[in-house]
Order: C-alpha cells, then sequence, then structure tokens
C-alpha cells in the first residue's frame, strides 16, 4: 500500500500530457469478441489515442484477455467494427508489442535472457535483416530499465518467476512499439519490479505509444490509465478512473463490496527528469 | 589401442561408408531434434517414425522405393493427426497414439506378408547402415544440406514459435507456416533417414543426443551442437562396439546414445545434490 502510494505521488509529479494529436491507434465500434461457438463480450466501444493508457479491469474470465487477443490479431473478431492504426487487425506487426498470460517454455528452453529480450527486435527485422550494433544497445537499455541487466546471460529457467516476468517486460519495451498490449503484467512481480514496471510504461506512454492493460489491480495501473474499461461479460463502465471506479461498479464487475476510498491518481507527463525518474525508492540496478 | 579405434574403418569400406552416412544423419537430427524437444513434439516424432512403417513394407513388397513408400506414410499420419484433432474433441496425443499402433500394427501385417518376417522387420526398424550405398549416402548429404538451410532461414521464427506461438504470431510470423516447416523438416530427416539407420534408431537419434544437449546447454545453438557432437560419437561407438563385439550396428548405436544420456544425467544430477548437500545440513 505504502508502495502504491509513493508511485501514485512519483507520478502525480509529472504534470502535463504526451501528444495527442493524430487518429487513434485503436478504434472499437460495435466490437464483439469471442471464440468460435461463443461471444464472450459484445458491442465494446472506445478510441484509444497515441500517447494514452487503457486499463481493462475485471474477473478471470471476464473477457480481458479475449478482447486483447483480438486487437493483437489472434482471434478474429465475431462482429463490429475494429482497426488497429487504421487498418485491420493483424497487419503492422513491428508497431504492436504483445505481452500475453502464459509462457509455458520458460524451464525447458536454453536461452538467456538477452536472447528472449533480442526476440523484442525480430518484428523489426523480419526472417533476414541484420540486427546492428543499435539493436544491441537498445536490447541493453530495455534490460536496464526493468532491472535484469546483470542477469543478461542468465539462463532463463535459472531465474524466478518475477525475473522471468521482468524478462518478458524488457523483451515488450525493446520492440519500441506503438502500441503495447499487455495481459496481467505484474503478475510475479514484487513490489521493486512493479514500480519499475509502472515507470517503464510511463514513459512509453510520454513517448507517445499507446498502452492496453489487461488487470486485476485496481490502483497501480488507474493511475497510469487515462481511460478504464471495467468489464464482466459486458462493458460495465467505461470513461476516466475516478468516474469509473465507484464501489457500484466495482460491486458490478468484482461481485464483492470492495471500499473506493482510494480514489485511483490520474497520470500526467511533464517534468521527465532522469532523477525524479528513479526516485528515491528505486530498486538498485 | 589406436589400431582398435581406427583400422576398422581404414581398413573396411563399407565402416567409412556407415560412418559418413552416421555423421550425416547425426547432424540432421541434432536440428531437427533440437526443436522435436522444444516444442514438445516427441511423440509426433515418434509417431512420424513409425508411420513411415506400412509405406516401407510396402515399398518392398511391391518393389518401388522405400523412400517414396516412406514419404506416403509420413503424409498419411500428418494428415491423420490433423483431420482427427480439427474434426473431433480429442487431444492431439490421442489421435497420435491411435494412428501410431494403426500405422505400426499396418505395417507389420504388411510384412508379415513377406518371406522373411522378421529380417525385414529388424531391417526396418534398424537400418542397413553397414551395408549403405554410396547413392544413400548422397541423397543423405542432400537432405541434411536442406535442413541446415531450413533451419537457418527460418531461424528467427523457429526461436519465436518454440518460446512462444502466440508471440510469433503477433510478430508477423505465420504459426501454421512455421509449424508446418518444422514438421517437414521432421518428416524429411526420418524419410531419408531410415534406410541407414532404421525407423527406430532414427527416433532414437532424434531424441536422445538433443537432450542430452538440453541438459547441459544455455542456449538453443548450443544445444545442437552438443545434440550433433553426441550424436556423432554414439555413431562411432556403436559402429566401433558393433565391429569389436560382432554386435547389431542399429541397436549399439542407439545404446551409446542412450547411455550417454544417463551417464549426463546422473553427472548433473550427483552433482547437484553435492552442492545442495551442505546447504541442507546448514538449515538442519
Amino acid at each position: 500500500m505504502l508502495k502504491q502510494k509513493q508511485t501514485g505521488e512519483a507520478l502525480k509529479k509529472r504534470r502535463g500530457t504526451a501528444p495527442e494529436t493524430g487518429a487513434p491507434y485503436v478504434s472499437a465500434r460495435g466490437l464483439s469478441v469471442g471464440y468460435p461457438n461463443e461471444v464472450v463480450v459484445a458491442d465494446v466501444n472506445f478510441e484509444l489515442p497515441p500517447g494514452q493508457a487503457l486499463a481493462l479491469i475485471g474477473t478471470n474470465g471476464s473477457g480481458k484477455s479475449t478482447l486483447l487477443k483480438t486487437i493483437v490479431g489472434l482471434l478474429p473478431s465475431k462482429g463490429g467494427r475494429l482497426s488497429i492504426f487504421g487498418m485491420p487487425p493483424g497487419n503492422n506487426h513491428a508497431r504492436i508489442a504483445y505481452l500475453g498470460q502464459f509462457h509455458h517454455s520458460a524451464f525447458v528452453l536454453p536461452l538467456r535472457v538477452m536472447d528472449v529480450v533480442r526476440m523484442g527486435r525480430f518484428p523489426h527485422h523480419g526472417l533476414w535483416g541484420r540486427m546492428g550494433r543499435q539493436d544491441d544497445d537498445i536490447v541493453r537499455a530495455a534490460m536496464h530499465t526493468m532491472g535484469v541487466e546483470r542477469l543478461a546471460e542468465a539462463p532463463l529457467r535459472s531465474l524466478s518467476g518475477g525475473q522471468q516476468r521482468r524478462t518478458y517486460l524488457a523483451q515488450v519495451l525493446a520492440q519500441q512499439a506503438d502500441l503495447l498490449v499487455l495481459d496481467e503484467p505484474t503478475t510475479g512481480l514484487d513490489a521493486g519490479g512493479r514500480e519499475l514496471y509502472l515507470r517503464a510504461i510511463g514513459d512509453e506512454v510520454c513517448r507517445g505509444a499507446s498502452v492496453i492493460i489487461a488487470t486485476h489491480n485496481i490502483h497501480d495501473e488507474a493511475a497510469l490509465c487515462r481511460q478504464v474499461m471495467l468489464l464482466a461479460r459486458k462493458v460495465v463502465s467505461l470513461g476516466a478512473p475516478d468516474e469509473v471506479i465507484t464501489p457500484e461498479t466495482l460491486l458490478q464487475t468484482f461481485g464483492i463490496s470492495v471500499t473506493g476510498e482510494d480514489k485511483p491518481q490520474v497520470f500526467e507527463c511533464q517534468d521527465r527528469d532522469d532523477t525524479e525518474r528513479l526516485g528515491p525508492n528505486a530498486p538498485r540496478r | 589401442m589406436l589400431d582398435a579405434l581406427i583400422t576398422p574403418f581404414s581398413t573396411n569400406s563399407f565402416m567409412l561408408q556407415a560412418l559418413v552416412a552416421g555423421i550425416l544423419v547425426s547432424i540432421a537430427c541434432a536440428i531437427a531434434g533440437t526443436f522435436i524437444i522444444l516444442r514438445g513434439l516427441a511423440f509426433i516424432g515418434d509417431a512420424l517414425a513409425h508411420g513411415v512403417l506400412p509405406g516401407i513394407a510396402a515399398a518392398l513388397l511391391l518393389g518401388f522405393s522405400g523412400m517414396i513408400g516412406a514419404a506416403i506414410g509420413a503424409a498419411v499420419m500428418i494428415g491423420g493427426i490433423t483431420w482427427i484433432t480439427q474434426k473431433s474433441r480429442l487431444s492431439s496425443d490421442t489421435a497420435i497414439g491411435l494412428l501410431f499402433v494403426g500405422m505400426l500394427s499396418l505395417g507389420v501385417a504388411i510384412v508379415s506378408r513377406s518371406n522373411s518376417f522378421s529380417g525385414d522387420l529388424t531391417r526396418i526398424l534398424f537400418g542397413e547402415i553397414l551395408g549403405i550405398s554410396l547413392q544413400s549416402i548422397f541423397i543423405q548429404l542432400i537432405a541434411t544440406i536442406v535442413i541446415v538451410v531450413l533451419a537457418v532461414v527460418c531461424a528467427r521464427p523457429f526461436l519465436l514459435l518454440s518460446f512462444d506461438p502466440e508471440q510469433a504470431e503477433v510478430a508477423g510470423f505465420s504459426v501454421r507456416l512455421y509449424h508446418n516447416l518444422m514438421l517437414l523438416m521432421i518428416a524429411i530427416t526420418v524419410i531419408v533417414s531410415f534406410q541407414t539407420v532404421g525407423t527406430l534408431l532414427v527416433f532414437g537419434l532424434l531424441i536422445a543426443p538433443a537432450g542430452t544437449g538440453a541438459l547441459l546447454a544455455r542456449r538453443i545453438e548450443a544445444m545442437m551442437a552438443w545434440a550433433g557432437l553426441f550424436g556423432i560419437l554414439s555413431m562411432y561407438a556403436g559402429l566401433l562396439i558393433s565391429y569389436h563385439f560382432n554386435l547389431a550396428a542399429g541397436a549399439a548405436i542407439i545404446l551409446v546414445a542412450i547411455g550417454i544420456f544417463f551417464v549426463v544425467f546422473i553427472v548433473q544430477n550427483v552433482r547437484q545434490r553435492a552442492v545442495a548437500l551442505p546447504e541442507e545440513s546448514h538449515h538442519a
């Protein structure tokens, strides 16, 4: 709790907004998502402009992952209209970074941390494109941001769940995508990892990327996101965090009463000063 | 001593040809086997190795090329697995198991029509590495080159596919295409290698050296290198053992490959226990 407050404070200090000009990166109109014989969520409407983050909040099975998979083109939409960068999903691969919920293979694959992070550069180079020094620098910076630089040579399978998660997040950052789609990215992260993650995503938003995050955590991500969508196999509510997150909507979303005392902080960027970004509570790197 | 290690190959051309063919098979199996293990395709590899049996048996009986028979068998096997998995609610291992036993039985049934039942069956299962022709070595060489090229060209999608198929798809690499290319690579290995080392040995060489490599390697490239090394070592040692002790060559090679796996596995476990034990006593 203390950590969350501090993070909120740190974020609140950064006033101002990222550039918001241009067409929305993601636009959904009357969108239905689901599987071949089943519609999971119907009539989803939202727009996500560049430099904004959207949090999808809901329980397991509420349709968060299904919506994310439809956005990144893993599932076909079941109706309505969905455009990503003004095109149907499944295009612009290099501009979309996706972090799914599960990595079954982590304990089998002989891969080092840096090999995993380097995969984030593959969409930019395809089958043949040469990876250059610039890619190495980006990979190293991404590992640094998530605090796994010292583990660069370590085998992935020797790491804890939280360290693996940091590695996957570093891979997402290394892609330098315009749209980040993250499915419960903080699973298994410790407080330090969560802080690095929130800061990194804040930086992505401030450089103009759009982010969609599926989460159970009402407070952390809500602080980053201008829009929050509450999902319970339908869109319960969509709007600014402090409007959307109320005891009534939370009851509808989670089926239990949750106190809405801690109003989520609204994230804004301005003072993008490095010393402040690292902050006194930043874990050692 | 040195004499016993080298002379069999320098004085007998059949031994030298067997070694050359064996090295080529080992390289192909190291690459295909690494991906079989990384992607958890062992069962499908096994199914392919035995699914080709009726094709080969029919070819033997009717007098057409064994390799064509093997290719037909592999196609029926993969097609059948895909068909059952897509059209039913059964998981792919059920489909694989079903077809595996069916094809094996069909193969044995066909072979039983032949006059030398056990001789033919042994030949199909364990190959005829000591009677390998130059033409077969040449075909094996081409196949090994094709597999190496495929692995180099598809290195990135194969890596992403092993890591996380969804991520491969989002990154713009079609999972269906590269999964099928991977199956093709395994199928080529099995189809071409069976005449050298037999269907059972192909599977042994796909799994054992790459499995040993997986115990040791930190990187996929290293895993392939270890797998190649252990495969070639098994070939060499297996052929020598077979030569000096008059044992079946194919079986000797498999036994060496499996033996290496267990030696590495046990040494690794003992070393890990030796490291872990002092800590445990410390906690107690």
